[in-house]
């Protein structure tokens, strides 16, 4: 299969950057969408070129680590699946194909279809966690959990933190991410007891970060390598504005002289 | 921060849920312009709006409604277009829920709308403009029919109103998304509730400046 590809190329974070255009020959329809990006890349080195820059790790659609943006879509024309697993055979042969970062302000662009992702760890660290030791393993029967709150907060527990959602949101909003994460842990008793705490943290350090707020339009559960559901997000909307109107103020403990 | 992202859109869904049901009132005192019997039943009605002392205090809560409503939609709406930053060489297409990307346009297009017609109604009755010759100040009934005696202004007037259907077709079911009342069992039925509302409401009120243009 031959295709042509307009790639965004930048050098570096402060480069202005533009849509470049290369031709690919050769291709076999089974090759993976990397595998493409690969073949490119091998000809701009001989040819004493720049390899085209893109975040991959694992190939295998569990780690979260690559994007793209791909003809209008995040990872691409298929549903349910992230770039690495994304093969030339669901596309036209001869067709061209647009590949650009994630557009985010929250994202900048460090080198070509790279983009700088470390606002999603910057909201973990604001409150993504369970924050007691874990201790010895509890009887098998000791927590109970209901199979409906388990199957869900699983469901949320699939979230890769890859950003489609983000780069699919018309407004580059975060709320699915963060609707995953505040639902995977609010809905099993270990995280239920900093539920409260946890969502008005992250959805502050959210805002503060940039990321716009969401307008229903679904884009991201369309999107999401993961298809999770934006039921999480109004879980989280649940979670927050519950934890605003009837929560207590956590008491300042004043050390006694 | 002052408000935080969700607050905004919370206060920004009670808001327009608020004036969702005032619609229904504006629609109901709209249609009583059908009845055939000179505008009576009609004037009675907008001289009950206007002097009754509760409907007075309720009309300032009514403007609240729309002012939170639009302060924070054009907030939220400028916050959103930040977020971006650059935008995409190609646009998006994800499947996204029905003309739901555009409630900012569809909603700008309701403000026009709501501007003209405070212009042609409000600022005559508080005394703001002087009404056109040979209609009284408080006789919205031959107001009505000299506005709608006008093709280019009732089509105006309809498309005006398909607009706002289309803003609440997204804007209900998005008002309880956001006020966190997803639910399987329920999200059907808000869903065909809030399409049949805006149908019935784009319908309803296109009906009036139909039958003044045909009948009268």
């Amino acid at each position: 299969m031959n295709f042509k590809l307009k790639i965004w190329r930048q050098k570096n974070a402060k480069a202005k950057g533009g849509m470049v255009s290369y031709d690919v020959t050769g291709i076999s329809p089974d090759s993976s969408f990397f595998e493409m990006l690969d073949t490119l890349n091998q000809q701009l080195i001989i040819g004493g070129g720049d390899p085209v820059a893109f975040d991959h790790d694992c190939r295998e659609g569990i780690c979260g680590t690559c994007s793209l943006y791909i003809n209008g879509r995040p990872h691409g024309p298929v549903k349910g699946v992230t770039t690495c697993q994304l093969h030339m055979r669901s596309f036209r042969d001869g067709e061209t194909i647009h590949i650009e970062p994630w557009r985010a302000r929250a994202f900048p662009v460090i080198r070509d279809l790279i983009v700088d992702r470390s606002a999603f760890d910057r909201i973990i660290q604001a409150g993504g966690y369970v924050s007691v030791n874990s201790g010895g393993v509890p009887d098998a029967n000791s927590i109970p959990v209901p199979k409906h709150d388990s199957d869900s907060s699983f469901d949320a527990a699939t979230c890769i933190g890859c950003g489609a959602c983000v780069a699919s949101c018309s407004n580059a909003a975060a709320m699915l991410f963060i609707g995953a994460k505040v639902s995977h842990l609010a809905l099993l008793p270990q995280g239920r007891v900093e539920a409260a705490k946890r969502v008005q943290s992250m959805v502050a350090r959210m805002d503060e970060l940039g990321f716009g707020s969401c307008s229903n339009t679904y884009a991201c559960e369309a999107e999401c390598p993961k298809s999770i559901s934006v039921i999480n997000i109004a879980r989280m909307n649940r979670e927050f504005l519950h934890a605003k109107v009837f929560s207590e103020k956590e008491k300042i403990i004043r050390e006694s002289l | 921060m002052l408000f935080s992202s969700i607050t905004r859109k919370a206060l920004m869904a009670l808001a327009g849920l608020f004036l969702v049901t005032f619609l229904c009132v504006h629609l109901g005192i709209n249609l009583m312009l059908l009845r055939d019997d000179g505008g009576e039943t009609f004037t009675a009605a907008a001289s009950f709006m206007g002097t009754n002392p509760a409907i007075r205090a309720a009309e300032i809560v009514l403007f609240s409604g729309f002012l939170v409503h639009i302060f924070f939609g054009l907030w939220v709406s400028g916050q959103n277009r930040a977020a971006r930053g650059k935008s995409y060489v190609v646009g998006n297409r994800s499947e996204t829920s029905l003309l739901s990307k555009y409630m900012f346009h569809t909603g700008i297009i309701v403000l026009i709308f709501l501007v003209l017609h405070f212009i042609d109604f409000y600022f005559i009755k508080i005394g703001l403009v002087a009404p056109p010759p040979g209609i009284e100040t408080h006789d919205f009934y031959h107001r009505t029919l000299v506005l709608f005696s006008s093709p280019v202004y009732s089509a105006i007037y309809i498309i005006c109103f398909i607009f706002l259907g289309i803003h609440l077709n997204h804007a209900f079911q998005s008002a309880f998304q956001t006020l966190g009342l997803n639910h399987t069992k329920y999200m059907g039925a808000v869903k065909f509730i809030g399409s049949a509302y805006s149908l019935l409401m784009t319908a309803g009120f296109s009906l009036v400046p139909i039958y003044v243009y045909f009948f009268k």
